[in-house]
């Protein structure tokens, strides 16, 4: 009985703080969590052509709905530059953040398309997304001028080109990088990250070694191995950076030829000796936190680490550098490309509003905005190249900023993107765990080749 | 079943979940078995506990520090910013709110409708009461992911997604059929003395159900009712496929769409999905044990009789 | 006034001729319409919906539906892994849920009875047992997944580094990736995540076993063992067969452990993340939902085994 006299006030008290204590908007909520690397300072750029826009649509009394950012910076990033949006047009935007996994995200669109709903106006669509979506998304190539276009990074602009129509924007990027341990670089005696695969793997090798004296839990190399799509993303670049520019060449997937088994089997050996043996269940997260607690000399993972490797806590501060990703002899450094896009629905009763708001949302100094305030990666050239942008993110000098980029066949594929994916990374993934590349690849080439008659 | 024994109708009385009464198992006198039964209990007490002493430990750190190895079981520079940032940022109250609205009306539902359809099934003979049941359980045996598509469609057309209600509705197609068979288990356990002499009393059927069998049923309520809570405020699935903004965001979705550090969708912040994770859980153990003391208790005080 | 002497439900009083029986079957009746409303009108449509696609080749997004007939499940009884359409091995993803299944179920079973036996029985400390148990239940298994993976982390994991530190462990184990040990990894959360539902409800059930039984056996001098044996466990059994059957059937449709910790890796795929992958990743609903049909066989054939194991319609 006595206890009861205390939980029950406990309770009481705990659910009433829940609730009297002041709310602060999430916004300043992320403020005060940012890194150094985000300035708050940064405002809302005007709209370009405010004037026009509100004679025209200004009394129209219109309200878009956009799908935009998950629920956090980038959907405070949104709201901001909405609320500009409307302030300088008079044209009202409703957001809807879009849910942070991507299936769920993914099966969000396509209950909207499906059911050819005009619920969504404007929506981010990920970067493997526009073969799929494609039938259902406005061309914007008549809306944008050619100059306009030419700003953005000509192969996120080919990937979002489905059948001659620009289907959608790219708004923010992503490409895979190599962290890199400078201090163990230095102890061990190398003078520069490793230029190819085979040179990554020995200097693992000789680092491990050396640092599992102190530390047995430290791994040479660690990146994404799981079966999901990021496993599809670090596959690539292995294959580009080795003489396989694709998974499918010439309309054809050719996957069981020399240079790609060999360096598939090079990803197998790393399995168990300069990779852990989970690697195989390691997603984005994994990699980042093995890296962070300084318990990996390399890591291929997405710009968003940077950020934090250098909050409190991280191991790693003022150790560790970051630099495009090996490639074999013969071969270019690249990086699979990530990001998002903006698209407008082919059943929004709002086209012409809509490709506005879209216009405003991917403009050069939107995307300058983006970069300062959320850290994410611009896609156009000349934003990468701002000093105020370079400052907060350094892994944007043009020496990485400016590899190869390679895109992940969504658009050949089309609607069967996630099915092909699907059967690129299981397989994958079963190398990694042990199988003979041989004996998987055929299978994997024959069914990605069905699949293309099938689309 | 066994029949042989039917005991008189006084002992009949289910006592409060914290009763008072032995089974007539475990070791009493014997001090090395006790001592066995001590340990196998302590063991199983971490085994539950330690996930949620780490949950708070992750808490106490910073993001980047998750991974930091050589493990430690208490942080050295233990922080209380996560839970500070959790209570005062609005990321968990309105789905706290949402939440309970939410489990509150599907357990609510589910204990009036299951509770009436088991008592029709569990003590009244009639003709397709097999097939009822039956019917009944295969509505639930579908997969989440199969009827989630045909779900949605319904619902948009009905104009609830976005709203709470969805889930409601969908939930009880889940926790209706559970309810229903849990408690018909129980009413059929009882003996048939109670009705009998509520008749010779003159008590119609509605009225021995109500005052009489439903009291005694009172340890089937709760926990049936209690698992139905908790079953619909953990569901993240339908949640996150019916519900849009986050002002309608119940707990599990609100914890697992947490505002990351950076813009990015690879970040989550882990930190703070822990802190929120324990000030989410801790109340909701202690108003459930408060609750179900209070209620079987208050229940079976009047049920015992003469 | 015929005097039933046994517990059998429904037995009829014969009271004023056939009133109370009219009355209390149109009681029944009335009393199941708002549980049959609320199945009709809510479940009704999509399950006849999914029925219904499960004989077509509905797509996910674009294409035009077809009907194709049984071409469906011809595929699933063939186990045929089309190149094209790329369909799951159903039947692997088959036997790992029924593994899974049986290790979960009985381990469960087992460590339920036992927390319910003791929770019914007098100590000290009970009341923090009570509350230990709700533990693993209140928190979301989207969030507890994710942690256990954290502490199967082949790295950073506390489970690899607690069991070094006792010594039971010589060298980090990847209880994830080696496929020795990610069974016993899932079934170890499982069990750790709803041995207190199976718990629960077995307490429920003894609860309303009376004193008075166990105070006569001990008067006739039965031990503890053939109390539980002759007693306990008899006059559990109906909500054993509950616990076991609604336990199974969640066993059976286990979706967000194996997601979280293995993702669409072959080999570790369960009925269900088999059937969300077929649904979203591979574009066929019509196959996912043939495949849902046949998990509710599946499903159903168990539910019939154990209502006749435990002879639950028969009192």
């Amino acid at each position: 009985m006595k206890r009861k006299l205390v939980i029950a006030p406990l309770a009481l008290a705990l659910t009433g703080v829940l609730s009297i204590v002041p709310a602060l908007p999430a916004r300043v909520h992320a403020a005060t969590r940012q890194s150094a690397l985000s300035a708050a300072t940064i405002s809302a750029p005007p709209v370009p052509n405010a004037a026009a826009l509100m004679k025209k649509y200004g009394s129209k009394g219109i309200t878009l709905t956009y799908v935009g950012d998950a629920v956090g910076l980038g959907h405070n990033r949104d709201l901001i530059l909405a609320a500009e949006f409307t302030k300088d047009t008079g044209i009202g935007v409703n957001i809807i953040p879009q849910p942070v996994a991507s299936t769920d995200s993914y099966s969000q669109k396509v209950r909207n398309f499906q059911a050819k709903s005009s619920a969504f106006d404007v929506m981010m669509i990920d970067v493997v997304w526009p073969g799929a979506f494609a039938p259902y998304l406005v061309d914007l190539k008549p809306y944008f001028s050619a100059a306009a276009i030419k700003q953005q990074a000509a192969g996120i602009v080919a990937n979002d080109t489905v059948g001659g129509h620009l289907v959608a924007m790219p708004w923010f990027g992503d490409f895979g990088i190599l962290y890199y341990r400078t201090d163990l670089l230095k102890k061990y005696g190398f003078s520069q990250p490793p230029k190819t695969w085979d040179e990554l793997t020995s200097m693992a090798k000789t680092i491990q070694a050396g640092e599992r004296k102190s530390n047995s839990r430290f791994s040479g190399f660690v990146f994404q191995g799981n079966a999901y799509e990021g496993l599809t993303c670090d596959a690539l670049e292995w294959l580009a950076s080795s003489g396989t520019p694709g998974f499918v060449v010439n309309g054809k997937a050719d996957l069981n030829n020399p240079k790609a088994i060999a360096m598939l089997k090079l990803a197998q050996s790393w399995v168990g000796t300069i990779s852990p043996r989970g690697v195989t269940t390691y997603q984005e997260g994994d990699a980042q936190v093995a890296f962070t607690s300084g318990n990996a000399a390399f890591e291929r993972n997405w710009p968003y680490a940077y950020a934090l490797n250098l909050a409190t806590g991280s191991k790693v501060i003022g150790k560790f550098d970051v630099t495009t990703l090996p490639a074999e002899p013969g071969s270019q450094p690249v990086g699979t490309v990530g990001g998002w896009q903006l698209a407008v629905s082919k059943f929004s009763k709002n086209i012409p509003a809509s490709v506005e708001f879209l216009r405003y949302m991917t403009s050069p100094a939107a995307e300058k905005f983006n970069a300062i305030y959320a850290g994410l990666v611009p896609t156009m050239a000349s934003v990468a190249s701002d000093p105020q942008v370079l400052k907060a993110q350094p892994y944007l000098k043009p020496a990485i900023a400016n590899v190869m980029r390679v895109t992940r066949p969504a658009g050949i594929f089309g609607v069967n993107y996630t099915k092909a994916s699907q059967v690129i990374f299981q397989g994958i993934n079963q190398i990694l765990n042990g199988s003979d590349p041989s004996s998987i690849l055929p299978g994997i080439n024959t069914k990605l080749n069905a699949i293309l008659t099938q689309h | 079943m066994s029949t042989s024994v039917i005991p008189p109708t006084t002992s009949v009385a289910p006592p409060a979940l914290g009763g008072t009464r032995s089974s007539g198992h475990g070791p009493r006198r014997n001090p090395v078995l006790r001592g066995l039964f001590y340990l196998i209990l302590i063991v199983l007490a971490f085994y539950l506990l330690f996930p949620f002493y780490w949950a708070i430990r992750s808490a106490l750190i910073p993001e980047s520090a998750a991974g930091n190895t050589p493990v430690e079981y208490w942080p050295s520079d233990a922080t209380l910013s996560n839970f500070g940032d959790a209570l005062t940022g609005n990321i968990l109250k309105q789905p706290l709110i949402n939440s309970a609205i939410v489990a509150g009306s599907v357990t609510l539902l589910s204990l009036v409708i299951g509770a009436s359809a088991a008592y029709a099934l569990g003590r009244i003979q009639f003709r397709g009461r097999t097939i009822m049941m039956y019917a009944i359980l295969s509505m639930t045996i579908f997969p989440q992911i199969a009827i989630l598509g045909a779900l949605y469609t319904q619902f948009s057309k009905w104009g609830l997604i976005n709203s709470e209600w969805s889930l409601i509705i969908s939930y009880l197609i889940f926790t209706l059929p559970f309810t229903i068979w849990v408690l018909q288990s129980f009413f059929r356990t009882m003996p048939r003395e109670l009705e009998e002499s509520a008749y010779v009393d003159g008590a119609s059927p509605f009225r021995t159900f109500w005052s009489i069998m439903l009291p005694l049923a009172a340890p089937g309520l709760v926990t049936t009712g209690l698992l139905a809570f908790i079953n619909a405020w953990n569901e993240y699935l339908y949640a996150v496929s019916f519900l849009q903004t986050a002002d309608h965001f119940t707990v599990p979705v609100a914890i697992v769409e947490w505002p990351p550090s950076t813009g990015s969708q690879f970040a989550v912040p882990w930190d703070h999905v822990m802190a929120g994770t324990v000030i989410v859980t801790v109340p909701l153990i202690v108003l459930v044990l408060i609750f179900q003391r209070r209620l079987v208790a208050g229940l079976t005080a009047g049920a015992v009789k003469g | 006034m015929k005097k039933p002497s046994s517990f059998a439900a429904g037995t009829i009083i014969h009271r004023g001729g056939f009133t109370l029986q009219k009355r209390q079957v149109r009681l029944a009746w009335l009393m199941l319409v708002p549980a049959l409303a609320v199945l009709i009108f809510v479940a009704l449509y999509p399950l006849v919906r999914t029925i219904y696609s499960s004989f077509t080749d509905e797509q996910f997004l674009g294409g035009t539906t077809h009907v194709v007939g049984f071409a469906n499940y011809y595929n699933i009884f063939t186990n045929n892994t089309n190149t094209a359409a790329s369909y799951p091995d159903f039947a692997a993803a088959t036997i790992l849920t029924l593994k899974f299944t049986v290790w979960s179920v009985v381990i469960e079973f087992l460590l339920g009875l036992g927390i319910a036996l003791v929770l019914n029985s007098q100590f000290k400390g009970r009341g923090g047992m009570r509350a230990a148990m709700l533990v693993p239940w209140a928190i979301p298994t989207v969030v507890s997944a994710q942690m256990w993976k954290w502490m199967f982390n082949d790295i950073s994991g506390v489970v690899n580094d607690f069991l070094m530190k006792i010594h039971v462990l010589s060298a980090p184990q990847s209880w994830l990736a080696d496929p020795s040990t990610s069974l016993a990894a899932v079934v170890a959360v499982d069990v750790w995540k709803t041995t207190p539902f199976v718990a629960l409800l077995l307490l429920a059930g003894l609860q309303v076993i009376p004193t008075d039984i166990y105070e006569a056996a001990a008067v006739d001098g039965a031990t503890g063992i053939q109390k539980l044996w002759r007693i306990t466990l008899p006059l559990l059994r109906p909500a054993i067969a509950v616990t076991l059957i609604f336990r199974t059937l969640d066993a059976i449709r286990v979706f967000d452990i194996f997601n979280v910790f293995f993702g669409s890796t072959i080999g570790k795929l369960t009925m269900a993340t088999a059937i969300q992958n077929t649904i979203v990743s591979n574009n066929e609903v019509g196959y996912g939902a043939a495949l849902s049909v046949v998990m509710f066989v599946i499903i159903a054939i168990f539910v019939v085994v154990y209502t006749t194991v435990f002879k639950v319609e028969q009192q």
